[in-house]
């Protein structure tokens, strides 16, 4: 057993448990809830599995990314509905696809500041719903309407509506800093590292591949069973298909048209869909009678170039969080990198292989490496259990945890990139057996 | 200085936006002893032959002897290849597929005949490629100009890079010039007439984006950030792929060369199937032409007859008309001055102070008026960290408010996102104190035109920036020595005059006294090339060169009205000569205030050479009032929102009271263009004379871009050179004798005059 990574004066602070709702493609089963029903129905799945009495919750911190105006402090709603006391506060988060990392670390930070002992953490998000908005010519004019007093001033008011202020807002999937869509951005990192079509298929079908085997053999035990008013209990993510490559081979490109590489096999898919975790002190664990399953260690947050390096945050973060703990890529049994775009994944692991890049963009002197490939997403990844973006950071975290109880290593990393050309990392110990 | 911009439109103002390299000139043209290949080299990727072109001897590819020898080499090798059943022709520089026929190959012709042969080199080239049977795709990353367009739309098929450095243009308009190698026969064809007409008659630049909407290329390759190379040389070899593939795929007839045609285009094409709407086209396009040429430059005129010849007549005519032509235009005083003007700009584009001890990174202004928010507009999006001072907040939120717009206006034009908009802004800080003055790096003080109160910024000023900082001064007339007199550092002051609109006029004129430091004008000038200005640098004076110049101009303006020359008479004698804007519209813009201000300072200064029309005249009109368009009336009524002016009446009744009574030996049209023009030029040539300028090339470059001297004409010394000294000295004698010694020739021009193989230019 290698040495442990607990520092003198840190409290070790432990993941306990974990769970997710079922992953599903937006538009599908749950397409009628809102965004709070999903993650009232994790906060309840993990007070199940945990058996944590409601009233031991310091406080939770909640990740999404498209915001339900309705419930913008998402957090607050779930926690009241899934029947935590109202003595609890609860708090939102948002950091693109890194927000429930951004739940999680925030916990840490209260729990590391002596100000909580247990808190919940997680993230949610809702595709099949999200807010379009009128035009801000017809919403200045509906504004204005609300202030107008006389009967002569509002039908002035309406009077001057005219049919392109009608025209909907849509929300985009798009950096708002460069316009750029982040499939398009994808697609030219792809290029960029030289990952070919035939690269990324055949990494898309690998974690299809990996997902299926690991969902028939039980292994995603940090899905919960969700009852969706009126339909039937929920139980299984259902983004996983396993194609082969003729298949895949047929598709277009999805964005970049005639040449790109990017499809839609080879890229994530719109995901309903929530998660949370149970982060304490170990000491309040233990005296608790918890057996927790690891240890959350050191973690970092980059940011680069939001238009040509958009999508290489693990590239950044990894070295960087390794150094931190003083730990090589080599002593790193479990990786769980968030699989956005099959070639974001190849173009990070091209670029963490290089010295030239490393030399180059990093200021570092050498390439941190890239992780084998037995090691790496071997349950499947966001690319075929879908990604609902916020709700993406607890299922890595859950992931290495259950990897190392499982496969018996003793370090886990996290990586993850997100919108904004942000990026997270994360080490994770596994909890003496 | 103010100057309307609106008005000038493409062949004058094309000056103020080329910012591009056109045409560039190698000297490569050595004589290669052996055959190896040093421009031109192919490679075969399975069955395509990937050709790659790289002058090793300059920044841009250009369409050298050297170049077209090679090319037609390797072409020659590929067609005899049978292995080859396709052809990817790309440039290994990252900023230039080809920038343009190598303009000393055709500068160094004697005859029309020479120039029409080189054309017709060409125009056999590019048939040969138009013909081929093995379908050639031009993958384009950088400019693509010139010969170099008319080589890529002879290709079959076009790919170009979404880089910002990629434009596609025929800017051989703006130097005199038409596209010789077969642009005026396939661009029509490739883009009906008025899409055509409009890309080789204003010379403008085509982006990408625009390009492939025209369907001027087939397809756009997104430009890569980092990967296991550098950005550049990696969206090379992505173009390259992209092309091979598409190569691989025009041989195998998988992507059609023909698009299906939209709606609008059949329309398009079924209107212009009628003869009488083309002769329609040709007569609108030509009369529009001589609107705002005025018949001056030859060369669009000739673009149109090339057209028409290719379109009317089959393309025999065509190319015949277009070599012909081509010929011709190369050897007019025309092309020549334009020419001559791109050189000069380029010469002026470069510091020839050397590289300043420190780089000046935060600037900080002084009055947010209209030149003081217009020099932090072209600051703030360099990179420049600008403080904007002003002395009231109505002040200072006015001056931001312009800064914002002119960023905003860019944004709507879509010509940077609102994003940089945004972080540009973040560069301007203003204020009404001095705080941050300790760190700035140069100081350029834009207040009121008064001595007094620029004595009294300058001395607080000192008393705040630290010892490295350099004091610039935006005056148009006032004499740096004079505000320099109450420095405690003169070596750290300097001139630096912008014109108005400062984001719109290129030129920015530096004035050095004999104090200021090399050092403090190398500096100066940086700052200024960093601003993208055009720059002349001009020794201390009153009025230094350009407003030296323009006054005597302005003052026989004046006596032209008082006798009694409507001020339309006047704009009309002005802009038929070439300038951009007529003499009373250009009064009315620089403000009458201004005028008599700077008169009435360049009176007392040269005495009775500046002399002509009475400063009363302008100062009556400063008393009622009249101070130009920024009082809404001067000689003409301005109303906002109308675009026609009439005359003031009232100005008129003003200059009934001054009126002199006009010498009919010396008021023909001629006589009056003559009487403005020779005033000039002369104040110009005694500025060289003087040793105000350093050399004709800034005198040409000042007068054409800060005044719009006609740039047909080349600016004031060019002038001379080609319309002869003796014959202006003549001009000026016959003048001399009815008006005194304003017209009196200065002593370098009469040894001009005297001796015709003295030329300014070579």
């Amino acid at each position: 057993i290698k040495k442990t990574l607990a520092k003198p004066g840190v409290k070790n602070i432990v993941l306990v448990d974990g769970v997710r709702t079922p992953f599903l493609q937006s538009g599908t089963i749950y397409a009628d809830l809102m965004p709070h029903d999903l993650a009232r129905a994790a906060l309840q799945g993990l007070l199940n599995r945990t058996g944590l009495p409601k009233d031991a919750v310091d406080y939770i911190v909640y990740g999404t990314v498209i915001q339900e105006v309705k419930t913008s402090n998402v957090a607050r709603e779930a926690a009241l509905g899934a029947g935590f006391s109202d003595k609890t506060p609860a708090h939102t988060v948002t950091m693109a696809c890194i927000s429930s990392n951004q739940a999680m670390t925030t916990a840490v930070g209260l729990i590391a500041a002596g100000q909580c002992d247990a808190v919940v953490a997680g993230g949610v998000e809702f595709m099949s719903d999200v807010p379009i908005r009128h035009s801000r010519r017809m919403r200045k004019t509906m504004l204005s309407l609300n202030k107008a007093k006389t009967l002569g001033a509002r039908l002035s008011l309406l009077g001057s509506i005219r049919l392109a202020h009608l025209a909907p807002e849509l929300p985009a999937v798009a950096e708002f800093s460069t316009a750029e869509t982040m499939g398009h951005s994808a697609d030219r990192l792809a290029a960029a590292f030289g990952v070919s079509r035939l690269e990324q298929d055949e990494f898309a079908l690998r974690s299809h591949t990996l997902a299926k085997k690991a969902q028939d053999s039980g292994l995603l035990s940090d899905v919960i069973s969700f009852k969706v008013p009126g339909k039937d209990i929920v139980s299984k993510d259902n983004g996983i298909r396993p194609s082969t490559m003729e298949q895949m081979a047929k598709l277009k490109p999805a964005f970049i048209k005639p040449h790109g590489t990017v499809t839609a096999a080879n890229s994530s898919f719109l995901t309903d869909g929530a998660s949370a975790v149970l982060i304490m002190s170990e000491e309040k664990a233990l005296a608790m009678g918890y057996k927790p399953k690891a240890y959350l260690r050191d973690f970092v947050y980059v940011s680069q170039d939001p238009k040509d390096q958009l999508l290489l945050g693990p590239t950044y973060a990894t070295p960087k969080v390794l150094e931190k703990s003083g730990l090589t890529l080599n002593d790193i049994d479990v990786f769980e990198f968030h699989e956005a775009f099959a070639g974001q994944i190849m173009a990070n692991l091209k670029a963490m292989e290089s010295d030239w890049f490393a030399q180059t963009y990093m200021g570092r002197k050498t390439k941190v490496g890239a992780p084998p490939m037995e090691k790496f997403n071997s349950w499947g990844g966001s690319l075929s259990l879908g990604h609902p973006f916020a709700a993406t950071g607890c299922r890595l975290v859950t992931t290495v945890a259950h990897r190392l109880q499982k496969e018996g290593g003793q370090y886990g990393l996290v990586a993850a990139c997100a919108a904004g050309g942000q990026g997270h990392a994360m080490v994770i110990e596994a909890y003496p057996q | 200085c103010t100057h309307e911009y609106a008005q000038q439109k493409i062949f004058i103002y094309v000056f103020f936006i080329i910012t591009i390299i056109l045409l560039f000139c190698s000297f490569s043209r050595l004589f290669n002893i052996s055959s190896a290949r040093t421009h031109v080299n192919y490679e075969i990727k399975g069955d395509v032959a990937v050709v790659r072109m790289n002058d090793p001897n300059s920044r841009v590819n250009t369409l050298s002897t050297q170049m077209q020898r090679e090319m037609t080499e390797v072409m020659d090798e590929i067609w005899g290849n049978n292995a080859v059943q396709s052809v990817v022709l790309i440039s290994s520089k990252p900023g230039s597929f080809i920038a343009g026929a190598d303009l000393n190959m055709i500068q160094a012709c004697t005859t029309a005949e020479e120039v029409t042969g080189l054309s017709q080199e060409g125009q056999r080239m590019f048939e040969k490629v138009e013909k081929s049977p093995k379908p050639i795709v031009a993958a384009i990353n950088g400019s693509c100009l010139g010969g170099g367009l008319e080589f890529a739309i002879s290709c079959q098929y076009r790919i170009a890079t979404k880089s910002k450095k990629t434009v596609l243009g025929c800017p051989e308009v703006m130097l005199g010039l038409l596209p010789g190698a077969g642009g005026t026969q396939r661009l029509p064809k490739m883009l009906g007439l008025p899409s055509a007409f409009d890309m080789i008659l204003t010379g403008r630049s085509i982006r990408p984006d625009k390009a492939k909407k025209m369907g001027l290329v087939h397809q756009l390759v997104d430009t890569l950030g980092p990967g296991l190379k550098s950005p550049e040389e990696r969206t090379i070899e992505y173009l390259e792929e992209v092309a091979v593939e598409a190569a691989r795929g025009l041989a195998k007839k998988q992507i059609p060369l023909t698009k299906e045609k939209g709606l609008m285009q059949k329309i398009q094409d079924y209107v212009m199937s009628y003869p009488f709407v083309r002769q329609q086209i040709y007569n609108t396009v030509q009369n529009k032409v001589m609107k705002q040429t005025k018949g001056l430059y030859p060369a669009p005129l000739k673009i149109i007859e090339c057209v028409k010849a290719g379109v009317e007549q089959g393309p025999t005519a065509g190319y015949l008309a277009e070599s012909q032509h081509f010929g011709k235009l190369a050897m007019t005083p025309e092309s020549k001055a334009l020419i001559g003007l791109y050189h000069g700009q380029v010469t002026c584009k470069k510091n020839r102070f050397r590289t300043p001890e420190k780089d000046a990174k935060t600037l900080a202004i002084l009055g947010a008026g209209l030149m003081g928010a217009g020099i932090a507009q072209v600051s703030v999006d360099k990179g420049f960290h600008t403080i904007l001072k002003d002395t009231t907040l109505e002040g200072l939120s006015r001056g931001e408010q312009q800064v914002y717009k002119g960023l905003n206006d860019k944004t709507k034009k879509k010509s940077i996102t609102s994003f940089e908009r945004d972080s540009f802004l973040s560069n301007l800080t203003g204020q009404l104190d001095y705080n941050g003055f300790n760190k700035a790096d140069m100081i350029i003080e834009a207040v009121f035109e008064d001595l007094s109160i620029k004595h009294k910024v300058l001395k607080e000023v000192e008393a705040v920036i630290p010892p490295h900082c350099i004091f610039a001064t935006n005056t148009s007339a006032l004499p740096i020595k004079d505000i320099a007199a109450v420095s405690k550092r003169p070596e750290k002051v300097i001139g630096m005059h912008y014109f108005s609109p400062v984001d719109k006029m290129q030129l920015l004129e530096i004035i050095t006294t004999d104090k200021t430091s090399k050092d403090t004008t190398a500096s100066a000038v940086a700052v200024g090339l960093k601003q993208g200005k055009v720059i002349i640098v001009v020794g201390d004076g009153p009025g230094f060169y350009t407003t030296r110049c323009l006054a005597p101009m302005l003052a026989e303006a004046v006596r032209v009205l008082q006798e009694g020359v409507d001020p339309k008479k006047l704009d009309g004698l002005t802009t038929g000569f070439g300038f951009p804007v007529g003499a009373a519209t250009l009064a009315d813009e620089v403000g009458i205030d201004v005028a008599a201000h700077v008169a009435e300072d360049l009176g007392k200064a040269f005495g009775s050479r500046f002399g002509g029309g009475n400063v009363e005249v302008l100062k009556t009109m400063v008393e009622k009032g009249f101070k130009g368009r920024k009082s809404g009336k001067g000689c003409y009524i301005y109303q906002p929102g109308l675009k026609r002016r009439d005359v003031n009446t009232e100005a008129l009744e003003i200059l009934e009271s001054y009126k002199l009574t006009p010498n009919a030996a010396v008021s023909s049209d001629s006589d009056i263009q003559y009487r403005l023009v020779s005033r000039f030029v002369n104040e110009a040539v005694l500025c060289l004379q003087e040793g105000i300028l350093a050399s004709p090339v800034e005198g040409d470059i000042g007068a054409v871009f800060g005044l719009g001297f006609p740039p047909c004409l080349g600016g004031p010394f060019r002038f001379v050179d080609s319309f002869g000294a003796d014959k202006l000295v003549e001009k000026m004698r016959k003048f001399e004798e009815v008006f005194g010694n304003q017209f009196t020739p200065c002593q370098l021009l009469l040894d001009h005059a005297k001796d015709p193989s003295k030329k300014f230019h070579k």
